[in-house]
């Protein structure tokens, strides 16, 4: 959009602007260049140091065979099965942490009294290494789909209501009182003002929230599953299928650039409508 | 005739752990219909308390506040406006749905109120910006969406609170200009509050000088300019201005330092 833009003006510029416009999309197009040429590198160097025998190739597979996997895993359709799962699951939990997230943080700034008690009880939840609740979650919940959500949300619900609260009470005491001037109450309080002006927060933090609930999602799999790609990765640990490990892990890096682009996007939307 | 407004010895105090700290003591003054009071004190002395007080936002400790005739705090319908520092227009709405705020906070967005909303937004060439953000508009024009948002509600008591100080000079003394002309145009009742002895000479009908706090009524003054068609701008150009403005800065620094 902006370099379209730069294009048309090219006409009615100075050429000290020209020079400077022409040196900035050179550097841009270096430093992406340089990005996917690291890439490449690193695959070629991997996969030549498993052709050559420098590194053992059942124990580090190589990009030829996490490829011919994948290829193989698309034909009879178990990989699709595996994504799906794990998607699934990151997205459902989301969308729970999200909504339970914003009612708990509503709550919170309803009663001062009630944000007052639960404080250090959040703080604590949100500090422990939630990995830890994972194998009491599929005790409690048993090993089905429901409890790798659970741990999912598991991960990111108290950050986000800790964080959406903190994001509510900054809201200026001024603009409230505007609200209270016009004959309004607590309620138009939080319904004109604090939950139109924290959407840009709230957006930010539902970015860093959807890469928690991936997290969440593939240790529930590691523990209680029986696919997904958490699963995948430690069945092909224990039976020594590394390829299937570490194409898993490259899917869960695609998956992870993927759901954040999304909420990028959507972010974009917003400001763009605003 | 009864005064629009009435403060009857009004007393508040903040209370904080460490502490009670006086902000108003015994503070008593009349605003006639359609006059513009202005209230002038050092920084920090409780002016905007006293605005908070009248618009019922707090209670006072004692005393009271009637507005014809009845206490703040038993009116039930909508009936006194304010303005606050910078303009708080909200920049996730456009001007329309800003000027309409207050309507829709009431729960009167009747088709006689929209018409009303929108004869003032065309008075006062806000019309073709409806649809704009507020970040889109000048700081003189915002400030104007600002007194018509409370406008609309027909208040019959206006409060403003430092309106202008949040621009610069030039600005502000075209706002100031703008505002004052609005107000005597509309007919309303206003007590305004400031710092800046030049604005409150230039505006008001009558002065109220406060002290530090705890603040107290020190003087107040009934200002007259022989002109017709009086404005701030020609205000300050009067012979009595300066006289005017001496009076109150030796009333401010008299009883200002004490207390």
């Amino acid at each position: 959009m902006r370099r379209r833009d730069n294009k048309m003006q090219v006409a009615g510029i100075s050429r000290r602007q020209q020079e400077y416009l022409k040196q900035r999309s050179r550097h841009r197009r270096f430093v992406k260049m340089m990005r996917i040429l690291l890439l490449f590198g690193f695959l070629v160097l991997w996969e030549t140091a498993v052709r050559f025998g420098w590194i053992d190739g059942f124990i580090f597979s190589s990009p030829g065979r996490i490829a011919g996997t994948f290829m193989g895993m698309v034909e009879d359709g178990s990989i699709f099965r595996h994504m799906g799962a794990t998607l699934f699951e990151t997205v459902a939990s989301f969308l729970l942490v999200v909504v339970t997230g914003l009612l708990c943080a509503v709550l919170l700034w309803c009663s001062d009294k009630l944000s007052e008690i639960l404080e250090p009880y959040l703080v604590v939840l949100n500090s422990l290494p939630k990995s830890a609740l994972a194998p009491l979650l599929i005790v409690w919940l048993g090993a089905n789909r429901s409890t790798i959500i659970v741990a999912g949300m598991s991960v990111a619900i108290f950050g986000t209501i800790l964080n959406l609260y903190t994001g509510f009470r900054e809201v200026s005491q001024d603009k409230m009182k505007l609200i209270y001037t016009l004959g309004g109450s607590r309620r138009h309080v939080l319904t004109k003002v604090v939950l139109p002006s924290t959407v840009p927060a709230t957006i930010s933090i539902m970015k860093v929230n959807i890469g928690l609930c991936l997290v969440g999602v593939v240790i529930g799999e590691f523990i209680g599953a029986r696919c997904g790609l958490g699963y995948l990765i430690i069945y092909g640990s224990q039976v020594f299928k590394l390829d299937w490990v570490l194409m898993s892990i490259v899917i869960l890096c695609v998956i992870a650039m993927g759901l954040y682009a999304a909420i990028g996007a959507a972010e974009k939307q917003y400001s763009k409508r605003l | 005739m009864q005064p629009l407004l009435e403060c009857k010895n009004v007393c508040y105090s903040y209370h904080t752990p460490s502490g009670e700290t006086p902000a108003l003591s015994d503070i008593s003054f009349q605003a006639r219909d359609g006059e513009f009071v202005v209230i002038v004190g050092p920084s920090g002395c409780g002016k905007s308390t006293l605005l908070s007080l009248i618009c019922n936002l707090t209670r006072p400790e004692s005393g009271e506040i009637l507005v014809n005739g009845r206490s703040v705090d038993q009116h039930e319908e909508f009936h006194i406006g304010y303005m606050p520092q910078r303009d708080q227009l909200f920049e996730w709405r456009n001007i329309y749905g800003n000027i309409t705020l207050g309507l829709e906070i009431q729960r009167c967005m009747t088709e006689e109120n929209l018409k009303f909303a929108e004869k003032m937004m065309r008075e006062y060439g806000l019309w073709e910006f409806r649809h704009v953000k507020p970040s889109q508009l000048s700081g003189g024009m915002r400030q104007r969406a600002a007194l018509i948002r409370t406008l609309v509600l027909r208040p019959s008591l206006l409060l403003l609170d430092e309106p202008f100080s949040a621009l610069d000079y030039q600005t502000r003394l075209f706002v100031a200009d703008d505002i004052y002309h609005i107000i005597k145009k509309e007919h309303k009742t206003a007590v305004l509050v400031t710092h800046d002895l030049g604005e409150a000479v230039s505006m008001a009908d009558k002065i109220i000088v406060l002290s530090n706090r705890p603040a107290g009524v020190v003087a107040t003054v009934e200002v007259y300019m022989e002109m017709e068609n009086r404005t701030p701008m020609k205000s300050r150009n009067a012979p009595e201005f300066k006289e005017y403005f001496n009076r109150i800065w030796k009333e401010l620094n008299t009883y200002a330092q004490e207390g």
